[in-house]
């Protein structure tokens, strides 16, 4: 490669990096806990269990759970009704100020005898600070596009660093890290052999940060296309203020594919519903399928389904970019190799700023010494394009 | 230390690297316990290497 295009390299790998260090730095950081935020939250008694209940059936009705969490909650609305497969014995109902408001309640009730397990506890403690630090730096959807952005730098980042990679290593056996030298020199072997190794991870870990990073603008478009075309025929009439039974529209929503699973059901006049329709978003049982969704439409007055519709292919990444972003997906050990590849992660990321810092700190003299240095190494190379 | 390598010589294990790596991270999410096992064998190779690269120990030789 010409030096002059490897010093362009250079410069991208140089600059996307330092801008985007700080916050990267940030969701190194607050990202490793939250690998285990289900196994903290359970630990800290954020969240409930259900009881081992044999041989009891899962018939309780949702809409007693329902008047009985908006009895408690007087003047909070329906947004949700969700399901957690992992906790298939529990439905969980959550309220909030408005329709599309700030949640006010997410509360756990047991499906088979309908008994309120647990209230989570919203917006309090360290794991809330550490998950609004990873996602939005408490500014909201500017914050949560920002951190998009500062992982867009990193894949250029990775990339640019990729590019760089075999010129510098050309002359070292795989691996090598030369601790006999400088400290800078220990340091720039370790950074480019650990990139190297981790570079798939991180680069799909990025990636699929940012396809998180946008999926309210990705729902967004989805709501504005095909959603509205799905509900389009009621457009006009009267919103639904009193809906038909609950129970009845999930049990519709479950006869009409009865090979998926209910995921969660947006309430009328949610952005994920219409002001006329529940609309019960459905996954599979395979271990894929199980992360993609299919709406149903179901009419909010009479719980009838009108439309099994199927998802575009921008929120199938989307709900496909979740488990790669979170490594929540193959059980204990995937979510330790998680944690040690993100430990890993910030060895790369500071030993990149600690080439940097001491490349500013550099004197000529040093400079001039290595220059003169008879044995052609790799860092003639570096001092070529830096 | 060896002599200069082509950028091919020099991507080979990287490359390979790379490829388990990819293969591990879509193991667990197409299938469930042996799929999940090998997905932690394959994601443990970066892991192992990281390990191998970082560990202290004396100057090379």
């Amino acid at each position: 490669m010409k030096t002059s295009t490897l010093k362009s390299w250079f410069w991208v790998h140089k600059w996307t990096s330092l801008i985007s260090m700080i916050f990267l730095l940030i969701l190194c950081v607050t990202g490793l806990p939250l690998i285990f935020h289900e196994e903290i939250d359970h630990a800290l008694g954020y969240s409930g269990e259900a009881p081992g209940l044999p041989g009891m059936e899962r018939t309780a009705s949702i809409d007693a759970m329902i008047a009985h969490a908006q009895a408690r909650n007087p003047g909070d609305v329906m947004q949700f009704v969700v399901r957690d497969s992992h906790e298939p014995d529990a439905w969980f109902i959550r309220l909030g100020e408005s329709p599309n408001g700030a949640i006010t309640a997410y509360d756990m009730y047991d499906a088979r005898t309908g008994e309120l397990l647990n209230e989570y506890p919203l917006e309090q403690g360290i794991m809330n600070v550490v998950l609004r630090l990873h996602t939005d730096l408490f500014a909201g959807l500017p914050g949560t596009l920002f951190l998009g952005f500062m992982g867009v730098l990193l894949v250029a980042s990775i990339v640019s660093g990729a590019v760089l990679y075999a010129p510098f290593a050309a002359r070292l056996r795989f691996g090598t890290v030369r601790r006999d030298r400088s400290a800078r020199l220990k340091w720039l072997d370790m950074h480019n052999a650990v990139g190297i190794i981790t570079m798939v991870w991180l680069l799909v870990v990025g990636a699929t940060g940012v396809v998180n990073a946008l999926s309210t603008p990705i729902f967004a478009q989805w709501q504005a296309t095909e959603l509205a075309e799905m509900t389009a025929p009621y457009r006009g009439l009267e919103p639904v203020t009193r809906t038909g039974s609950v129970d009845a529209a999930v049990e519709a929503a479950r006869s009409a594919v009865p090979e998926m699973e209910l995921s969660f059901m947006a309430f009328p006049g949610n952005a994920f519903a219409s002001p006329h329709h529940f609309v019960a978003f459905m996954h599979g049982r395979d271990p894929l399928t199980s992360r993609l969704i299919e709406p149903v439409l179901i009419d909010a007055r009479t719980a009838e389904v009108l439309e099994v519709g199927s998802m575009p292919w921008y929120v199938s990444t989307l709900m496909l970019s979740q488990p790669l972003h979170f490594g929540d997906y193959g059980g204990m050990p995937l979510k330790v190799i998680w944690a040690v590849l993100t430990a890993v992660s910030i060895v790369v990321l500071w030993s990149g700023l600690v080439l940097w810092v001491k490349r500013r700190d550099r004197s000529f003299a040093d400079w001039l010494a290595r220059a003169r240095a008879s044995e052609p190494t790799p860092v003639s190379v570096e001092g070529r394009v830096a | 230390m060896t002599g200069r390598q082509t950028t091919l010589r020099v991507w080979r294990l990287p490359l390979a690297i790379g490829l388990v790596s990819a293969g591990g991270l879509l193991f667990a999410l197409l299938g469930d316990g042996a799929a999940d096992a090998l997905s932690w064998a394959a994601l443990g190779v970066p892991v192992a290497l990281s390990g191998w690269v970082l560990w202290p120990r004396g100057p090379e030789t």
